[in-house]
């Protein structure tokens, strides 16, 4: 049983079609995959496909027009609103996509203390700095502003403020968009470390190349679908062993592949 | 921007003197238009009595004999002295009027300013965060309906139940009538200026809910306040911590702007209770054509809407922390 | 989602009650009751001039839904009279106002950068003035009456509207289609004609018609504090400020009902704008 179990899960909008009609846009459909405690199961879709929609569905902050389908399960639970009241901070943590998550108006500091209080712990100064110096932030960054941070730092501020509750399972929307190779790999090490501690993650990224180190399955989405479940090492030599077409076309489009087209790697 | 702020306000100072000194003019040009000739507004129905020779004696020594724009030049050098004339219709100094009429109506303004500015606020916090529910749509119609509200119809309504009908308050004025002005107490002055104070408060919450509430409903959308949420926030705290703190500073912003709408509403809140501020002294100026005091409230009022309008620009230029940083630091491969 | 991935869109239509059906039926009970007062108005014609000394300061009844006042008029012909002299001093005033709005800001976009920051100087400066104190100033200055009033309220409303439609002409002045027509050789005029108004005109007119209850209320306080329309018009202001000296003998309906038709009237006005804006520009708002 997968500590998290997606059941054909659907997100549409309802948007105005002419003046006052409204229909319901599709944007995801029939999404099926679990991910397993000490797992990293990286998701893949094009940018702008709608993948950051699931991590929203997943944690009930998608705008009022949304509409979701099909059921989302948690360590055997249905996900409904009661239930992921408990769950958001505690057992579940969001690491968001971009620093525009952070509050402008507020110091770091005081928004991990926040997520602290959200996640049931009081934290105080020395367990906050132990937990910064965790992911490599100091003192300095602890007093910053969000918008003083760098790239690197804002991210892993936020992978900090998902680790406050100590949850089971963490999911990472583009965690890597906007770094550096070296801040990326720093980004996805942290996130393999928490699936070794018996964690659950979830990776959503468009980077199939950067996930493929790190993640133990991957999930490829094509057009708001999941085309097929790859097991991460299924992704070597020409990709013979991958299921589906598309993961293969993936796979050998990647710019390493394009140079060994002989089949170097082996 | 950072390092330029002292700039901006400066530049701020300087623009605030200019539409002093452009308002001065129109002010005054628009005085010497008017039709209601000052001698024979001063003389009323006595005007029978004096003869035409007495009329250009007043005027001569009035100075209304010389061209506009020496007269111009003139006022506006009294005026820099700090003489803003004698006015005709309570044969005083206007500086006294003005004194006297500001002591009625400041605290009548301050505070209808500051109840409706918390009240305005509280209502917009709690109407944004609960979006589309039955208590944001009451505060909403609420809201709506008093901003369409005449002022004055308003006053009137408060007045005939709370003074008529019930008898709670009284009619009129800002002291009991026939009590020398030394001992009118301060009990006496607050049961005066309710009706008023209610008035002007209930009016003014409705601009500053709205727009406190359209900010608020960005900020409950914004990526900060759902991120908030997914750590499992309950509303009660997104809206207090990121929503009200992120919302204060424009509500503020929208608080000075609004000066000059508080004082349109005092000055016909002040006509219903007969409240004697500064507003009833501008629409008596009018009414009399006495210029002088008319010019002086006109000036004095510009001088204080200004001063908000510029203090909202300020704020809303300076006291936000990321001026100045690149806030926008997201690039999309 | 820019970069839309054949988006499986199962469309399934509903026409459920929405946000969107409701603007459209207030806007449509709005332009019913401005109907109705201008009918009104029409049809009761000298009625509620006439004295009747025989009916003064009669309560609400059957037959005077709203009372009488001290000379015997039904205030109910007399509130729907001056519904109707509100609504056209409203008119003219707004439309003043607008056109006054639409020179300014052609004139700050077409004649180079000095007369766009006196335009910005001009609206900063009557944004700042308190409304009341200048429409007072002016009436003063013209002596009183409608037509006084007409223009107190007339050079005091543009700043707003004058602002939406630089910002809109300088959008437009940069889209592409200008610029072409322009490249084919087409002349100011003709492009001002045929790219420019068709696209200005929405705007002016829901502007005109948003300026409308702002105009009525600064006309109503206006009249009330006795700068404004003259005490022999039965103005909203005027029926209010005459109905201050029964108030405290407890003639309720003369303060009551004048004011409650008002705020009705600048409701109607509301609503009208806020359809208005969906049906010109339904993408707008995705509500």
């Amino acid at each position: 049983m997968s500590f998290l179990r997606l059941d054909q899960v659907s997100v549409g909008f309802t948007r105005y079609d002419g003046l006052i009609r409204q229909r319901e846009f599709r944007i995801l459909e029939g999404l099926s995959f679990g991910v397993d405690r000490g797992e990293l199961v990286a998701l893949i879709g094009a940018s702008g496909g709608g993948k950051s929609l699931l991590a929203h569905a997943i944690f009930g902050i998608l705008p009022s027009n949304a509409v979701v389908g099909g059921r989302i399960h948690v360590d055997g639970t249905t996900l409904d609103a009661p239930l992921r009241q408990r769950y958001c901070g505690r057992r579940m943590a969001l690491v968001p996509q971009s620093l525009s998550h952070l509050d402008p108006m507020t110091r770091c500091r005081k928004q991990i203390a926040w997520a602290g209080q959200r996640a049931g712990h009081r934290l105080n100064a020395v367990s906050i700095e132990s937990l910064l110096a965790r992911y490599g932030l100091d003192d300095q960054a602890a007093n910053a502003f969000p918008h003083q941070l760098s790239g690197g730092m804002a991210r892993r501020m936020m992978m900090a403020i998902a680790a406050v509750g100590d949850p089971d399972l963490i999911v990472a929307d583009e965690p890597t968009s906007g770094l550096d190779g070296e801040n990326s790999a720093n980004v996805l090490a942290h996130l393999r470390e928490q699936a070794d501690c018996g964690k659950a993650v979830l990776l959503i990224t468009h980077s199939l190349s950067e996930a493929l180190a790190f993640a133990d399955r991957v999930a490829v989405m094509k057009g708001g679908r999941l085309e097929s479940i790859e097991a991460a090492s299924d992704f070597a030599g020409g990709g013979e062993a991958l299921r589906s077409p598309f993961a293969r076309a993936l796979w050998t489009a990647l710019p390493q592949n394009a140079f060994s087209a002989g089949g170097a790697i082996c | 921007m950072t390092s330029n702020w002292p700039l901006f306000v400066t530049l701020r100072i300087v623009r605030l003197a200019f539409l002093l000194a452009a308002v001065a003019v129109v002010a005054f040009m628009l005085a010497k238009m008017s039709p209601v000739d000052p001698v024979q507004a001063y003389l009323g129905p006595a005007i029978a009595k004096v003869g035409p020779e007495q009329q250009d004696l007043i005027a001569q020594k009035w100075g209304l004999d010389q061209p506009p724009l020496t007269q111009f030049g003139k006022w506006l050098g009294n005026v820099a002295q700090g003489d803003l004339g004698m006015s005709m219709t309570y044969n005083e100094p206007v500086v006294d009027v003005l004194a006297k009429r500001v002591r009625a109506s400041l605290p009548l303004m301050a505070m209808a300013w500051l109840l409706s500015g918390l009240l305005g606020f509280a209502l917009g916090v709690t109407a944004g965060a609960m979006a589309d529910t039955w208590v944001d749509r009451i505060i909403r119609t609420y809201a709506y309906v008093l901003a369409s509200t005449p002022t004055f119809w308003l006053a009137i309504v408060l007045l005939v139940v709370f003074s008529v009908g019930l008898a709670w308050t009284p009619v009129c004025c800002a002291a009991p009538i026939g009590v020398l002005p030394e001992d009118v107490t301060v009990l006496e002055r607050l049961h005066h200026l309710i009706l008023p104070l209610i008035a002007l408060t209930v009016l003014g919450v409705a601009q500053i809910t709205l727009h406190t509430r359209a900010k608020m409903i960005e900020i409950m959308q914004s990526d900060f306040a759902l991120y908030a949420r997914a750590q499992g926030a309950s509303l009660a705290d997104v809206a207090i911590r990121h929503g009200a703190r992120n919302t204060a500073l424009p509500a503020i912003t929208v608080l000075f702007a609004s000066l000059g709408e508080l004082f349109g509403g005092s000055v016909l809140a002040e006509q219903v209770f007969a409240y004697p501020g500064l507003g009833r002294a501008a629409v008596q100026a009018g009414v009399s054509g006495d210029v002088p005091l008319l010019l002086a409230v006109a000036l004095c009022l510009t001088v204080f809407v200004s001063v908000g309008n510029t203090i909202a620009d300020i704020l809303y230029h300076v006291v936000d922390p990321r001026i100045g940083a690149t806030h926008d630091m997201e690039i999309r491969p | 989602m820019t970069e839309a991935v054949e988006t499986t869109s199962r469309a399934s239509s509903r026409l459920r009650i929405n946000k969107r059906m409701l603007t459209l039926a207030a806007t449509g009970i709005g332009a019913a009751g401005i109907a109705c007062v201008v009918a009104g108005a029409i049809v009761f014609g000298d009625f509620g001039i006439a004295t009747d000394f025989s009916a003064r300061l009669a309560p609400p009844s059957w037959a005077h839904w709203f009372g009488t006042d001290q000379f015997g008029h039904d205030m109910f012909a007399r509130t729907v009279h001056g519904l109707n002299v509100s609504l056209w001093v409203g008119l003219i005033a707004a439309t003043l106002s607008a056109f006054i709005a639409l020179g300014l800001s052609i004139f700050a976009t077409t004649c180079g950068q000095w007369a766009d920051r006196l335009v910005s100087f001009l609206v900063d400066a009557t944004m700042g003035l308190p409304h009341l104190v200048l429409l007072i100033l002016i009436s003063f200055a013209l002596g009183g009456g409608t037509h006084a009033v007409i223009v107190a309220v007339a050079v005091t409303h543009w700043p707003r509207l004058t602002r939406v439609l630089r910002a809109e002409i300088l959008q437009l002045r940069n889209a592409d289609f200008i610029i072409v027509s322009r490249q084919l050789g087409k002349s100011w005029w003709y492009v001002g004609r045929h790219h420019f108004l068709p696209h200005l005109m929405p705007q002016m007119l829901v502007g005109l018609v948003l300026l409308f209850p702002h105009a009525i209320l600064h006309e109503a306080g206006l009249t009330f504090i006795g700068f404004g329309l003259e005490p022999t018009k039965p103005a909203i202001g005027v029926l209010l400020a005459d109905s201050m000296r029964y108030l405290t003998a407890g003639k309720w309906w003369l303060g009551l009902y004048p004011g409650v038709s008002l705020l009705l009237l600048v409701l109607c006005f509301d609503a009208i704008g806020n359809g208005l804006r969906l049906l010109l520009d339904p993408r707008q708002a995705q509500l």
